[in-house]
C-alpha cells in the first residue's frame, strides 16, 4: 500500500514536467486577467518617471552652472 | 531656443522619443512579422538610418527615455516564453543582462579614455575614465543582486558559489580596488595616472573573469556554461527579443547619461579650484 502511495506521487511529480509546455505552466495568467498587471507596470512607470524627471532637472541646473561658469570667464 | 542648448529642449526630447518609437517599430517587423526577407533588411537599413539620426540630432537622451519606458511596460505587458522553474521571473532578462552589456560598454569607453589621458595628460580624460569606472561598477552591483534575486526563485539559493557569479564578484572587487586606489593618491597627475593603468589592466582581466572562465567550467547553471550556446541567434525566444535589444540600449543610454552629468559636475569643480 505504501509502495502504491509513493508510485502514484511519483507519477503526479513526473506528470508535472511532462506537461511542462503550453497552459500549465504557471505564470501571472490571474494578475493579466483582473487588471492587477496594469497596478505593477503603473508603479514602475511612477518610480521610472520619477528618476528619470530627477535626472533631466540636474542636468537643467548643471547646465546653469556651466554658463555661470563660462560667462563669469 | 538657444542653438548649443537644444540638445536639452522639450522638442529634442520629445524626437529622441520618436526615433524610440521608430527603433522598436523596426524591431518588431524583423522579429515578429512574417515579411519577406528583403523587407526585413530594409528594416535593418532603416535601424542604422535612426543610429545616424540620433548622433546627428543628439537626442539620445529621449531616446533612453522612450526605450527604458518601453522596456518597463513591455517587459510586463508583453508575451514572455511559458518556461518551467522560471515561469514569468524569464521577463528578468529585460533588466538583469542589460546591467551587465552596459557595464562592459560604459566600461570601454572609460578604457578608452584612460588610454587617451596616457596618450595626451589631460585631466579631463581622466575624469571620464573614472566616472565611467564608477557607473560600470554601479551597474555590476545592480547586475549581481539582480542575478541573487533571480537566482534565489529559480536556483533555490541566491548563491551557491556558481562560478560565473563568483567571478563576477571577484571582477566587482577589482573596481572596488580602483576606487580605492583613486583615494591612496594626494597628487591628480599621479592619481590619474596609476588608475588609467590600473584601469586598462583591469578590463581584458574582467573580461576573461566574466565571459571566458564561466564558458569553461562544468558547473555553472548559468546559460553558456561547458560550450553551450549562451544567448545564440537561435535560442531567444522572438517575443522577448523585440524588448531585450531595446533595454540592451536603454540601460545603456541611462549608464551614459548618469556618467556624462556626473563628468560635467566634475569639471565644473576642477574648473573653480583651478586645477582644470
Amino acid at each position: 500500500m505504501g509502495y502504491y502511495k509513493l508510485l502514484v506521487m511519483a507519477l503526479l511529480f513526473v506528470s508535472n514536467f511532462a506537461m511542462a509546455q503550453g497552459a500549465e505552466v504557471e505564470m501571472a495568467d490571474a494578475m493579466r486577467s483582473n487588471g492587477k498587471i496594469y497596478v505593477v507596470v503603473a508603479v514602475l512607470v511612477l518610480i521610472l518617471a520619477g528618476i528619470l524627471f530627477y535626472l533631466i532637472n540636474t542636468e537643467r541646473r548643471l547646465g546653469k552652472l556651466e554658463k555661470e561658469l563660462e560667462d563669469k570667464k | 531656443m538657444e542653438k548649443s542648448n537644444h540638445r536639452y529642449s522639450l522638442q529634442n526630447y520629445l524626437l529622441g522619443i520618436g526615433l524610440s518609437v521608430a527603433i522598436i517599430t523596426y524591431l518588431y517587423i524583423v522579429f515578429k512579422t512574417s515579411l519577406p526577407t528583403p523587407l526585413k533588411w530594409g528594416a535593418g537599413v532603416m535601424e542604422l538610418a535612426i543610429a545616424w539620426a540620433i548622433v546627428k540630432t543628439k537626442c539620445w537622451r529621449g531616446v533612453a527615455v522612450g526605450l527604458l519606458l518601453f522596456t518597463v511596460i513591455a517587459g510586463f505587458l508583453a508575451e514572455a516564453p511559458r518556461l518551467i522553474v522560471v515561469n514569468e521571473s524569464i521577463r528578468n532578462l529585460y533588466f538583469h543582462v542589460p546591467m551587465w552589456f552596459a557595464m562592459i560598454i560604459i566600461l570601454f569607453v572609460s578604457v578608452w579614455h584612460s588610454v587617451l589621458f596616457l596618450k595626451k595628460g589631460k585631466l579631463e580624460d581622466d575624469i571620464k575614465a573614472s566616472e565611467g569606472a564608477y557607473i560600470a561598477f554601479l551597474f555590476g552591483i545592480l547586475g549581481l543582486f539582480s542575478g541573487m534575486i533571480w537566482a534565489k526563485i529559480s536556483w533555490l539559493k541566491a548563491w551557491h558559489g556558481d562560478p560565473k557569479q563568483m567571478a563576477t564578484l571577484i571582477g566587482l572587487l577589482m573596481y572596488a580596488a580602483y576606487t580605492i586606489l583613486r583615494g591612496s593618491f594626494q597628487d591628480d597627475m599621479q592619481r590619474a595616472r596609476i588608475s588609467a593603468i590600473y584601469n586598462i589592466l583591469a578590463y581584458p582581466t574582467l573580461i576573461v573573469l566574466l565571459y571566458i572562465l564561466p564558458r569553461m567550467s562544468s558547473n555553472s547553471l548559468h546559460p553558456g556554461a561547458d560550450g553551450n550556446p549562451a544567448f545564440g541567434q537561435y535560442d531567444l525566444d522572438a517575443n522577448m527579443r523585440v524588448v531585450f535589444y531595446p533595454a540592451i540600449v536603454g540601460w545603456t543610454l541611462l549608464g551614459v547619461w548618469i556618467a556624462w552629468i556626473r563628468v560635467r559636475i566634475k569639471i565644473v569643480e576642477a574648473k573653480n579650484h583651478g586645477i582644470l
